[in-house]
């Protein structure tokens, strides 16, 4: 069913690393990014490689998980390696057939680019696997809280993000239910040609539209009724506390880090 | 007792829109509610009942007359956010007044917006999640809820205000009848324990019935005002501006009119069942 | 003769995962043609699942419909053809309608089926009458309609593929009591036009007592009763004891009985209360 999609596939638990304070992982991410594009050499990405495994390990989360997010961008992961392997052209040629030339260095590059998008793709997936969004839209909104000084609307989009999520389930079902009334009307949405379907999907679309305008419209006079007025002044259930183990996890992250700037001088 | 809210000639038009002339909806309302009062409104769709509703907390302000709650005019922009923990306000359909993913961040909602310090905040939250007996769902996300569920915490957000009154506007409308009753059972409470007016706007008989007041709007006036025996008493005036009276009050009024003894402020079943076999044991 | 049946019919949600769910389990039950059916059940009963295999938007995990004895899954390909003979209106169908105008919000299910222009206005005006929607109102938007009269553009929108079978899902969801009146009094009309079978969902058994010639009790997915009104209201009781409600006129007779005043019948319309009780008395008095 479609309210079965999660948004971000969060899996919830209580391993250390999401017990990790949102904030921290973010920063922790952005660093581990800064890691695997520092160094070029295979060993940096093996500093990276170690890190990526070893925080997984701690999540608890299966390996399996983290294989299957690789699914839906393993066209972008290939198509990347294959324009590096036919368009790298220094080095010694090992393979030669009419125009297409491939040189050790392409399989090399190929193969370091397709481990380090891979190592990329798996350490966001780890962010989002081991929060939830709500609060990661609140850890993104505190982090960015500075840039209100800029009349940054920081507070706002925040709020935007949390709403959408909130109704994301709510729009699934309803989308769900108008589709079933309309095939009940002879709808034909997954058949028939292809004009029949775009009609078809006016016949759900327009429904959707009107309901989410009337559902935008209660939702804010509720919330002018409990006193919403912006981000000023406001307080916060959700408390984000900083513990030592996301200052130790931060250090860690910055030894790796250290770690491979001075393995890829040797 | 004293008035909490005091309603005084209360007119209101929706703005005409191009060529057409205004609609007036609220023609002269009249109305005072004294503290701790649980008064139904009752009337039929489109009778103004909605609007008038939509007026004691100042989301909509009156074309002529004033209202007041607590001795807070709504019409005051300076205290507008003082009146609305005074007079919180829960709509029809829970799914478009949840504004958080997870339950007791919606609770706290309102908190969060006055700024109340964390500590406070936590208490007030946790304590409105026990009033309506949501509080082992405060970590769920009301995607999980059912409709009643869901409307209790609603109710929680604008208990955890501290209100000294609360209007609902068909608050039940939607729900199948076990969310219709815990529903009940929770606003009673409320009145009841924690001494808060309740404004319940419906359209369902057996609410009004458990009420301490019934007022009956129509075409944007008050046509009757006062407990639900006496306002039930009058069938043939309820029924004809398209409201039902609970049956036991309808089955007394069809045996009175053909002559029988029976009482006319009949509203529970136990009273008609003595009234019915007295008349029998007379006859 | 049935018009409509099912077999053995269980229906599983999300099998083989944690979630798993059995939500109609083993129905076997016959409807006859051109019966008002009242079906009730509360949340989570199984109700809305199993009226969504009558034309087969769900498909059964095992067992059969039949629909004029044939089985609706035999051919896959002609499922659509099933959904115009078996009609449903969902809840607040309102929010379904899409279209500039009252009419062709109307036409759009009979277009589906494939019917000349003719027949459409033919169809759309009848069912417009039995609802008591004027002709003026054809050419409006419907969204500058209120909701009892949405509504009704709604459920003309079904009736117009003149289904055999019509299944309406709380049709009075949410109406105050003068548009709930007027609701069923239309489909009331409809069915003496049109003989046709209908199914009305509702969880209030006064409005039930007011029109059913049958009814079906679902509870915990499974089918609790299908039978003759008065013989479904005799067992109040059972009723009352899996959470519906009965009509607050029963239960005043309920206690008369208990208290030792029986009027060895079950009351449950106001109609027939007034009746008896007056029978009761004059014969009472005469004697």
């Amino acid at each position: 069913m479609l309210k079965d999609i999660t948004i971000g596939q969060y899996f919830p638990g209580s391993s250390l690393i999401h017990r990790l304070d949102p904030r921290f992982k973010i920063i922790i991410l952005f660093i581990y990014i800064l890691m695997l594009f520092a160094g070029d050499s295979f060993i940096c990405l093996g500093v990276g490689a170690v890190f990526t495994v070893f925080a997984i390990l701690l999540s608890r989360i299966p390996m399996k998980m983290f294989l299957k997010s690789l699914k839906p961008l393993l066209p972008v992961l290939l198509l990347t390696a294959l324009m590096n392997l036919f368009f790298v052209t220094s080095g010694d040629v090992i393979f030669k057939w009419k125009f297409i030339k491939i040189t050790s260095e392409a399989v090399s590059i190929s193969i370091f680019m397709f481990v380090r998008i891979t190592l990329l793709i798996m350490g966001s997936s780890l962010l989002t696997y081991t929060t939830s969004p709500i609060t990661l839209t609140d850890a993104i909104e505190r982090l960015l809280s500075p840039l209100k000084k800029l009349k940054m609307p920081v507070h706002e989009l925040a709020m935007m993000m949390s709403i959408a999520l909130r109704f994301i389930p709510t729009l699934f079902e309803e989308t769900e239910k108008i589709m079933s009334a309309q095939k009940a009307r002879g709808a034909e949405i997954d058949s028939g040609s292809l004009t029949a379907r775009a009609k078809n999907m006016v016949s759900i679309l327009v429904p959707l539209f009107i309901s989410s305008f009337r559902r935008a419209d209660e939702l804010a006079t509720a919330m002018e009724c409990r006193c919403y007025r912006g981000g000023e002044g406001r307080t916060r259930l959700r408390q984000l506390k900083s513990a030592p183990r996301d200052y130790i996890a931060l250090t860690i992250t910055l030894m790796f880090y250290i770690c491979n700037l001075i393995v890829g001088k040797l | 007792m004293e008035n909490i809210i005091e309603i005084k000639n209360l007119h209101f038009s929706y703005p005409a829109e191009e060529d057409d002339t205004p609609v007036e909806v609220l023609k002269g309302i009249d109305l005072e509610i004294r503290k701790g009062e649980f008064v139904a409104v009752l009337g039929h769709n489109g009778s103004g009942k909605s609007t008038l509703a939509k007026h004691i907390n100042g989301i909509l302000l009156p074309t002529s007359g004033t209202v007041t709650v607590g001795g807070i005019s709504t019409a005051d922009e300076e205290k507008i956010f003082d009146l609305r923990c005074r007079a919180g306000m829960v709509f029809q359909n829970p799914d478009n007044q949840i504004v958080s993913s997870v339950v007791e961040e919606d609770v706290a909602f309102a908190l969060e917006n006055l700024g109340v310090p964390y500590e406070e905040m936590r208490r007030r939250v946790d304590d409105a999640l026990k009033d309506v007996n949501m509080y082992e769902y405060r970590h769920h996300s009301p995607a999980q809820l059912s409709g009643g569920q869901k409307q209790r915490i609603a109710i929680a957000g604008i208990i955890a205000m501290k209100p000294e009154c609360i209007i609902l506007d068909e608050p039940t409308a939607m729900l199948d009848p076990q969310g219709r009753k815990e529903v009940m059972s929770v606003i009673r409470r409320m009145n009841r324990e924690h001494g808060i007016t309740i404004v319940l706007i419906t359209h369902y008989m057996d609410e009004a019935a458990q009420c301490d007041r019934v007022v009956v709007m129509d075409k944007g006036n008050v046509i009757l005002d006062n407990t639900p025996r006496e306002v039930f008493s009058h069938v043939e005036q309820v029924k004809a501006i398209g409201l039902d009276v609970p049956q036991v009050t309808e089955l007394a009024w069809e045996l009175k009119k053909a002559g029988y003894d029976m009482p006319q402020d009949i509203i529970t079943e136990d009273e008609c069942a003595e009234a019915v076999k007295r008349l029998f044991e007379r006859e | 003769m049935a018009i409509l049946e099912t077999q053995q019919l269980t229906y599983v949600y999300s099998e083989g995962t944690p979630f798993q769910k059995t939500a109609v389990d083993n129905v076997n039950l016959k409807i006859d043609e051109g019966e008002m059916v009242g079906v009730m059940g509360h949340t989570g009963s199984g109700k809305s699942t199993l009226i969504q295999h009558f034309n087969g938007l769900l498909r059964p995990t095992s067992g059969k419909i039949l629909l004029d004895g044939e089985d609706i899954w035999a051919d896959k390909k002609k499922i659509r053809d099933v959904r115009f003979k078996v009609g449903l209106v969902f809840q607040y169908p309102e929010y379904q309608i899409f279209e500039e105008t009252v009419y062709k919000d109307i036409a759009f299910g009979p277009k589906n089926m494939g019917l000349d222009e003719a027949e459409i206005k033919r169809r759309i005006l009848e069912t417009a009458n039995d609802l008591g929607l004027k002709e003026e109102l054809l050419q409006r938007s419907p969204f500058e309609l209120s909701g009892g009269q949405k509504r009704r553009v709604a459920i003309a929108g079904v009736m117009a593929m003149n289904p055999r079978v019509l299944i309406l899902d709380e049709p009075t969801a949410g109406l105050d009591p003068a548009g709930r009146d007027k609701i069923l009094g239309h489909i009331k009309k409809y069915h003496e036009r049109t003989k046709n079978t209908i199914l009305i969902v509702s969880h209030s058994m006064e409005d039930i007592a007011g029109f059913a010639d049958k009814i079906l009790v679902m509870n915990k997915s499974k089918l609790f009763c299908y039978d003759e009104t008065e013989k479904v209201f005799a067992r109040a009781e059972e009723l009352s004891a899996i959470g519906l409600d009965v009509p607050q006129i029963t239960k005043v007779f309920m206690k008369l009985k208990a208290q030792g005043l029986d009027f060895g019948k079950d009351v449950y319309t106001m109609e027939y209360a007034k009746n008896l009780l007056l029978k009761k008395l004059s014969e009472r008095g005469g004697a």
